[in-house]
């Protein structure tokens, strides 16, 4: 499953780690927020790069406390019908202000990566080869957004006042 | 006519897979030689569940040709000849029941 | 009108290739059906028994004349030659081919038209009041605030993949028209003590197999919070609707589980923790949207013009004037509805060619606009009325002038099982029965204002629960059988009609709703009281005494 990260299709330096499988010393791994919120201390001890994948039916308050030490939230697409975790995404991003990797996992799809990218995600764990190999030009899509989200592009209305500007600065 | 979207499969009669053909949308009948036929004469016809899940199956996989399959029944005269087995079928195979307004050609 | 500038015209064009591309890979194979479903349904097209539907937005029901004439263009060449209004202000073509759908759109957006998300379990068209703009006493256009809402929630990141589909409507006037008490947010424009322009909110309103009145979440909220407050409740129900059952996903039955008070405390809880500015709606916002709604350059008329007197000898024009033209809020104009159900009809259908000749019509006596209402109709917003007589000649010969708005033969319905692949039974024949039934117009007056509605199924698509007359699809033994309610309302005085009695079958439909209006016109107070007063006053009993007597 190809890892799309930063617009590129990249070596995952996350290893998924099961719940049962021993944390590797100084590993980069992802581990499930069951076992993360067992033993958080321990964990992030113990590992260098640590992320959390964190299920789309539940609340972020658990995980808040920790943010600004994991180097990587997954959130989880069950259906890629499924939107819960867009809204994780942006409250992760533009509530707590969240800096680390955040990363779409489960049915992810090429007809979604436009929404991921608008609502924080900058690691894309893609289900299949030919839509990672499509990334670069499906993320070109659109060039217009109605409304404003995090991710800094900027919406159709501010292009609108700043045409106005230029126009009534001439 | 509750819609066969929620049913589950149960044969109470002779029937048959129809959807619709995917390029286009228009009403085909699942046929014999692993294909769809717009001819409802062609269909295949079967006659248990057993039957029916496998026909099913072999529709479902073949989604480029047709989308929406579904089981349902059918009615075969004396002379074998096939006919819609409800009402919901029945306007599938024939169209609408009603009188549209003119339109000019 | 709301002109679209290049930034809305580019965003429908990269939607009309991104849909192009999908099509190609579903056709190719590279999607599945399972993968794929969903993206055409975020593009209004559906599987339905015979064929393909293609549901186009016409946002807040406002169309120009060469919008119109695209729409007849696609009829034509796409289609069978006609198209049909919906309950919710868009249109539908039913033969479309998949394959040819992404060229259909592209023909569309040259004139500013698209289908986004009309289908999907996203944010669909916001509807209006088709009246906006030029109904008297109306506090604000509310289309600039539906404008507002639409490009907002147009392609939302967060909420392009709900637990269902949700819709809103808006209303700017007493009377409302735009039945937003059963829409899942409903947005009632008014002004405060202090004058300024904010909105009650309704949450939970909706039909179908649960249905319910839509409750008030919020009395006032600014305007300038309109966007924000939205975007809480959205987050809310985004998070919390259920995804186990699509029976029980919509906000209502969220609203309904959580209580009213509580649903408000989350969407507050989540609105105050919002502390970002970029939603805000401040003046230069609403300006940029109003700046670009273009409004007639109405002329000073004379409130009587000679035409109109001259015209009044004519007893069929005076029929339809009383009936089917309103007033408008500017002086020596008027609005004009068109009914799209001719006796014999299906309920809101129109040509091609009658959607060409209205375009020219609307060019030559509406400043080239019409309107759609969610009763199924088209309006004309802005008639002179010294235009009245030469304007009802022309509607006549179209078939657009049957005097029959908001009687007993306007009836609402589905499209039901004669082209859906989600209904139990027909509904389009049991309405071309009833309008002949009560073809009469001197009948059908004597009776006064009746709304019927009619679905074929359970999901309410004709707007059963809230007709004056509610008639329900269900099979029973494979037949068709229809259930009858009364005493539905759908304007500001909601209200969910009463099932009179176990359901009829196919052939008795028209005689029951024949006994229950004789039993109106035997019981009511004055010619004035209308049915659903009537019903009101005296309850189910009588009717349904009648209706069962001999069955």
């Amino acid at each position: 499953m190809p890892l799309v990260k930063n617009g590129k299709i990249a070596a995952d330096i996350f290893v998924h780690l099961a719940d049962a499988a021993e944390l590797p010393q100084g590993g980069s791994v992802l581990i499930s927020a069951a076992r993360f919120l067992e033993n958080p201390e321990g964990v992030l001890a113990k590992t260098a790069k640590l992320g959390v994948i964190w299920p789309n039916n539940r609340d972020l308050d658990d995980l808040l406390p920790y943010l600004d030490r994991l180097a990587a939230v997954a959130l989880v697409f069950p259906s890629f019908r499924d939107g819960r975790a867009y809204s994780q995404a942006r409250l992760l991003r533009e509530r707590h202000s969240y800096a680390g990797e955040l990363r779409a996992t489960g049915q992810v799809l090429r007809d979604q990566f436009l929404f991921m990218l608008r609502a924080g995600f900058d690691a894309l764990e893609v289900k299949k080869e030919s839509d990672a190999e499509a990334f670069a030009l499906t993320a070109r899509r659109y060039s217009v957004f109605y409304q404003p989200t995090g991710d800094g592009r900027i919406t159709a209305l501010h292009r609108r006042m700043q045409q106005r500007h230029s126009e009534s600065a001439r | 006519m509750t819609s066969p979207l929620q049913q589950k499969i149960k044969i109470t009669g002779p029937s048959i897979v129809t959807a619709n053909r995917t390029v286009d949308g228009a009403v085909v009948y699942r046929n014999s030689t692993q294909g769809w036929s717009t001819d409802l004469a062609d269909v295949a016809v079967v006659r248990n569940a057993e039957q029916a899940r496998a026909l099913l199956a072999e529709a479902i996989a073949d989604d480029v040709g047709a989308v929406g399959p579904y089981i349902a029944p059918v009615e075969i005269s004396d002379d074998g000849k096939i006919a819609p087995g409800n009402l919901r079928e029945h306007i599938r195979l024939k169209g609408l029941t009603i009188d549209l307004l003119p339109v000019s050609a | 009108m709301y002109a679209y500038d290049e930034l809305d015209r580019t965003l429908i064009n990269e939607r009309v290739e991104e849909f192009r591309d999908q099509v190609k890979r579903r056709l190719s194979g590279e999607l599945t059906e399972d993968e794929f479903k969903m993206l055409r349904l975020q593009n209004g097209v559906y599987l339905q028994l015979h064929a393909y539907m293609f549901r186009v937005a016409i946002p807040y029901g406002t169309l120009s004349s060469p919008q119109l004439r695209r729409l007849a263009h696609v009829a034509r060449k796409y289609d069978r030659g006609y198209g049909h209004f919906t309950t919710r202000q868009n249109i539908q073509f039913n033969w479309i081919k998949l394959a040819e759908l992404p060229d259909a759109l592209g023909d569309l957006a040259e004139v500013g038209i698209h289908a986004m998300q009309t289908s999907g379990n996203n944010t669909r068209n916001v509807t209006s009041d088709q009246w906006a703009g030029v109904a008297p006493g109306e506090v604000e256009d509310p289309r600039i605030w539906s404008e507002l809402l639409r490009q907002y929630t147009t392609l939302h990141p967060e909420f392009s993949f709900l637990p269902r589909k949700f819709k809103f409507a808006i209303t700017a006037s007493a009377h409302d028209r735009a039945a937003i008490k059963v829409h899942d947010i409903g947005l009632r424009l008014h002004r405060n003590a202090q004058g300024e322009i904010g909105f009650e909110v309704l949450v939970g309103g909706g039909l179908g197999r649960t249905p319910f009145i839509g409750k008030t979440i919020k009395p006032f909220v600014h305007g300038r919070d309109l966007l924000s407050y939205v975007e809480a409740i959205l987050r809310v129900y985004n998070q919390y609707g259920r995804r186990d059952n699509i029976y029980k996903a919509r906000i209502k039955i969220l609203v309904h589980e959580l209580g009213i008070e509580k649903f408000a405390a989350e969407v507050d809880e989540e609105w105050r923790a919002m502390s970002d500015t970029a939603l805000v709606v401040d003046d230069a916002v609403i300006e940029d949207i109003r700046s670009r709604f273009a409004y007639p350059a109405y002329e000073k008329l004379p409130h009587m013009p000679e035409e109109l007197k001259k015209a009044a000898h004519d007893p069929l024009f005076e029929r339809w004037r009383r009936n089917s033209v309103f007033t408008h809020k500017v002086q020596g104009y008027a609005i004009v509805t068109l009914s799209l159900k001719p006796v014999g009809g299906p309920p809101g259908d129109a040509t091609a060619d009658q959607m060409d000749a209205l375009a020219d019509l609307a060019d030559k006596y509406s400043f080239g606009e019409i309107r759609v209402g969610h009763e199924q109709n088209l309006a004309l917003p802005h008639v002179a009325k010294r235009d009245l007589p030469a304007l009802w000649k022309a509607l006549d010969k179209l078939g657009l002038a049957t005097p029959n708005v908001n009687l007993v033969s306007d009836i609402i319905a589905c499209p039901g099982l004669d082209y859906c692949s989600l209904a139990n039974a027909r509904s389009i024949p049991i309405a071309q029965e009833l309008t002949r039934r009560f073809a009469n117009h001197d009948t059908a007056e004597l009776i006064g204002r009746l709304h019927i509605n009619i679905s074929g199924c359970i999901n309410a698509c004709g707007h059963h629960h809230v007709g004056h007359i509610g008639i329900l699809g269900v099979e029973k033994n494979g037949e068709e059988f229809y259930q009858i309610t009364i005493g539905g309302r759908a304007d500001e005085n909601a209200e969910l009609g009463i099932l009179i009695g176990p359901a009829v079958p196919y052939g008795e439909v028209a005689d029951v709703v024949e006994d229950i209006v004789e039993a109106y016109l035997a019981l009511r107070e004055r010619p004035d009281e209308l049915f659903v007063d009537t019903v009101k006053r005296l309850g189910v009993e009588p009717f349904r005494e009648r209706v069962y007597a001999t069955r």
